[in-house]
């Protein structure tokens, strides 16, 4: 009877935020989050920081701990002088995806916005790091904080002992080529940091004992398998090497012929981040549409519940409302699909088919449509798809309308863009299809692969740029790193475009 | 478990070292916008450089992060937008200019499509580039002996103090909330009551009626008189008087004299780049010390101390006395500015031309009245692009230059050089500057 009263009384009245009330609202958000909505997450430090202290995540792409660059300086200056002149805002929150999840919420922000964004980043945010499959296999959340802390002193060192300026050069190099750092199927491994560092120390020992090996049995043993045919050789370097090879900065580390053991480590450093961050690249309409859920719900429940005054409310909508904002496409503002909108409206309407289904959502999602478990719809939907499946699954012929979406494509061989699909039943799937392959990062990222170097013939480095649907590479940067390349590997590099047909 | 900590108090600057990297790399590029941003400069009102720091554009060129991506052009792509209106399949639309199809080139291409690159300088970093590896001569010692004098400073309002001290303003308005509160009767009141009283006086027969209403009035009268005196126009209450307190003031403070020749033969090239020299020295001296001062003082055959643009760009005719800035200078200094109070550069451009043996005069003046008093003062011969001997040798040189040579001689903060293109300025500048060992061997060899 008394727990109920209580329940009932607000939370916070007034903008002013303290400790003591968000530890509250913390406790009530949570009490919606894990009995309500189910949620499962990791344990949540909650940081308050400053404007100055976000610029400089910012510029770090958000992580607490980073090496020292020059770019980020650069990303710090440009975003700076864009806040300081008024032009660009600053997020209200940061959140990171480690175990604990570290979360940094801006100290500007009023009482009813913290409470916004604890929803948001500590339980939405948190949850899908924990659960989507992408985060589980390929980062390591507990790992996170002791491996950057490890890259940041072992880089430090580095510069210390070789000088910053032959750092940057590898550096800059190894930026270049961060989206080349990943490994889109094969599985990477999970040390720990005392293992990186020890494993790093034997292979500092190992390779300087073994690239006198090389030459020896180069020189000396090697010399009747060069008697061999071409192409057996070439199958046997393709083999050796695990050739055809989509992560470039992996296999320069493993094989370029001039690095020394601490550039490989910086090679490593900077793959294993892109690595780290790849899958949240992969997820950001999910991602941003389970956080944006999950907070309006728990908002809206806390408000049912009188846990929140009406002036909070107002203000947290009006917030959430700027968020999922989706401009037309003949609008000034439009700049493209607005992730938090696409993902929050797919959100709402999983819970809409689970609850209300039409004939026609019956007839697109028999598996799911009137499910009475909304809830755990949602959750398996969130743990097992990225953008790319969720959007080939879940978008439903309600929202396409509700969107009014139209595929618009553009042929460099005809002389104007042509409407190729609208909102009707023709057209829902094909709309559904290219949507879908619009977050497909190994689309919309170029398909580049080490096919062949040859360490005993002429020491070329061969890519190859698969061209799909006739889209080269930019020519300007392409060359910019095809000479940060040549630095890597010490020889000649080429690249290669292959086209492949065109799909229609 | 969880928990909240609060970062805020960390330490600011986390970024300090990418950002000392940034600008390391960006190094040419920034040198190159400072240099320019000088030229357009006026010395003092800009003062320089704002406090809030210098905003400086920059190419992107060196500062590129090439990535592998997609060109914007060629090719067939399909892009879902939102917001159909009346499209229906088939139509055709005209391909936007630039013939990139929209959202081909993705924002996380993080906006390096831009040829520049806008960002704020601070202070600090603006004028160590400009200043790069210069020292100001002499400057600790005279840091120590900066001089302090007792001044006054104003501590708010008082009730009592003197006369002299009164805040007729705060006095009168409290006077004047006193006045209404207590509704002390205006003199114009009195004065229509008085008028009317006169009126009735002045009938000679008045009726009863008349009579009662007069002395109404009378007593009317009586009573405004009586609360007018009461309630006084000005109360021993009302009174506020400024007070001062005593405080010690440091006299961190410097005033830089500029003397140019500015007759027929100093044409706009040779303002140009007097005005550079003396914007460098300022710009150097407004860093050490926390008050600046410019005086300006041109000369022909006579001097005149004038404002900045006058003394730019305002043409004069006449002969050439250099003695007579020298004694407008000192002059100045007797008036305005005590030496025990006041840190004094001098700093000189000429084309190097002098009348008649006036120079033994200017050394004179220069060894007896001026350097003592003086910090440093710096001499420039601005000097023909073509004058290539005079530039390589030293000893060559006019009248003028041979008596300042013999300065030179006598006086360690006395410096002399000569410029004939705007690239002299700031190599010229950063000797005089240099650390003194080796302002001595720039000077000897």
């Amino acid at each position: 009877m008394q727990a109920a009263e209580k329940a009932r009384k607000p939370l916070f009245d007034g903008p002013e935020w303290t400790f003591e009330l968000m530890e509250t609202a913390r406790d009530a958000i949570e009490e919606i989050a894990l009995g309500d909505l189910g949620l499962d997450v990791y344990p949540n430090q909650i940081e308050i920081i400053s404007a100055e202290q976000m610029l400089d995540a910012y510029s770090c792409v958000g992580l607490p701990l980073m090496y020292q660059h020059w770019s980020f300086g650069k990303h710090f200056a440009r975003d700076e002088a864009l806040y300081r002149t008024g032009r660009q805002g600053l997020a209200y929150e940061i959140v990171i995806n480690s175990n604990p999840c570290i979360s940094y919420n801006m100290e500007e922000n009023t009482m009813a916005m913290q409470t916004l964004v604890m929803a948001h980043a500590a339980f939405g945010h948190n949850h899908f790091f924990k659960n989507n499959y992408l985060f589980q296999q390929w980062t390591d959340a507990a790992g996170i904080h002791d491996y950057l802390a490890f890259a940041k002193n072992y880089i430090a060192a580095c510069e210390e002992r070789y000088g910053p300026c032959a750092v940057e050069e590898v550096l800059d190099a190894a930026h270049a080529l961060q989206s080349q750092g990943v490994f889109r199927y094969g599985r990477p491994p999970k040390p720990t940091t005392e293992e990186l560092v020890a494993m790093q120390k034997v292979r500092e020992g190992y390779e300087s004992g073994q690239s006198v090996l090389d030459i020896w049995t180069d020189t000396t043993l090697g010399r009747d398998k060069l008697e061999l045919v071409e192409d057996a050789d070439f199958s046997a370097r393709r083999k050796q090497m695990n050739l055809p090879q989509e992560n470039v900065l992996y296999f320069l580390e493993k094989h370029s012929p001039v690095l020394e053991a601490w550039q490989c480590e910086l090679l490593r450093i900077v793959r294993m981040l892109a690595q780290y961050l790849y899958p949240q690249k992969q997820t950001k309409v999910m991602n941003e549409g389970c956080a944006t859920f999950v907070h309006y719900y728990i908002i809206n429940k806390l408000y049912g519940q009188g846990q929140i005054t009406e002036g909070a409310y107002m203000e947290m909508m009006h917030s959430h409302t700027n968020v999922v904002l989706q401009p037309e496409f003949d609008d000034p503002r439009f700049s493209g699909l607005n992730p938090y909108a696409l993902g929050f409206a797919m959100m709402q309407d999983i819970r809409r088919i689970c609850q209300d289904p039409t004939d026609e959502d019956r007839e697109w999602f028999p598996d799911f449509a009137g499910d009475p478990d909304w809830r755990k719809v949602m959750r398996d939907a969130w743990a097992n798809y990225r953008d790319e499946s969720f959007i080939q699954q879940f978008l439903s012929p309600h929202l396409i309308r509700k969107f009014k979406l139209f595929t618009l494509t553009n042929d460099a061989d005809l002389p104007n863009l042509v409407v190729s699909q609208i909102h009707n039943r023709a057209g829902y799937k094909a709309i559904r299809r290219d949507l879908a392959k619009q977050y497909d990062l190994a689309y919309l990222e170029p398909d580049i692969q080490v096919t062949d170097a040859d360490l005993r013939g002429d020491r070329e480095l061969k890519l190859t740029h698969t061209v799909r649907d006739g889209i080269h590479l930019d020519e300007e940067d392409q060359e910019e790193v095809l000479k940060h390349l040549r630095r890597l590997w010490g020889y000649d590099v080429s690249l290669d475009a292959v086209e492949t047909a065109c799909e229609n | 478990m969880h928990h909240f900590i609060d970062r805020r108090a960390n330490p600011k600057g986390k970024s300090l070292g990418n950002r000392q990297r940034f600008l390391r790399r960006a190094r040419e590029n920034i040198k190159e916008r400072v240099d320019q941003s000088v030229r357009g400069k006026s010395i003092q009102s800009g003062s320089g450089v704002q406090d809030e720091g210098e905003k400086v554009t920059i190419p992107t060129r060196g500062l590129k992060e090439p990535r592998f991506f997609h060109s914007s052009k060629g090719g067939l792509r399909r892009h879902v937008l939102p917001g159909n209106k009346d499209f229906v399949v088939g139509d055709t639309i005209k391909r936007p200019d630039g013939g990139a199809g929209e959202g081909g080139r993705k924002a996380s291409e993080d906006g390096d499509g831009a040829d520049e690159f806008s960002f704020t300088l601070t202070q600090e970093e603006y004028l160590e580039i400009l200043f790069e590896g210069l020292e100001l001569p002499d400057l600790v010692e005279k840091a120590t002996v900066e001089t302090e004098t007792i001044g006054t400073r104003r501590a708010g309002l008082t009730t009592a103090g003197t006369p002299n001290n009164l805040n007729l303003v705060r006095t009168m308005r409290n006077s004047l909330g006193r006045r209404i509160a207590l509704q002390r009767p205006t003199t114009k009141s009195q004065r229509d009551l008085e008028e009317q009283i006169a009126e009735l006086e002045a009938l000679e027969e008045r009726s009863p009626p008349q009579e009662a209403f007069l002395a109404e009035l009378q007593k009317k009268l009586e009573g405004i008189l009586r609360k007018r005196k009461v309630v006084g126009y000005i109360d021993p209450l009302d009174l506020r008087y400024d007070t001062f307190v005593p405080e010690k003031i440091r006299n961190s403070r410097a005033v830089v004299f500029c003397l140019m020749d500015v007759s027929g033969s100093m044409q706009e090239r040779e303002k140009d780049l007097a005005k550079r020299f003396f914007l460098l020295l300022h710009l150097f001296l407004e860093r050490c010390y926390e008050h600046t001062e410019l005086v300006f003082v041109r000369h022909t055959h006579h001097a005149q101390e004038v404002d900045e643009e006058t003394f730019f760009y305002a043409r004069e005719t006449g002969g050439t006395i250099v003695s007579t800035a020298l004694e407008k200078m000192k002059e100045i200094i007797e008036e305005r500015y005590p030496p025990d109070e006041w840190n004094i550069y001098g700093a000189q451009a000429s084309d190097g031309e002098n009348f008649g043996n006036d120079s033994v005069r200017c050394k004179n003046l220069l060894l007896n009245d001026l350097l003592p008093v003086s910090q440093f003062y710096a001499y420039v011969e601005i000097v023909d692009e073509a004058a290539e001997m005079l530039l390589n040798n030293p000893e060559a040189g006019e009248d003028l230059w041979q008596n300042y040579r013999e300065v030179k001689g006598q006086a360690q903060h006395f410096e002399m050089q000569r410029v004939s293109q705007p690239g002299h300025i700031y190599p010229i500048f950063r000797e005089f500057f240099l650390p003194k060992v080796k302002g001595a061997q720039n000077a000897g060899s």
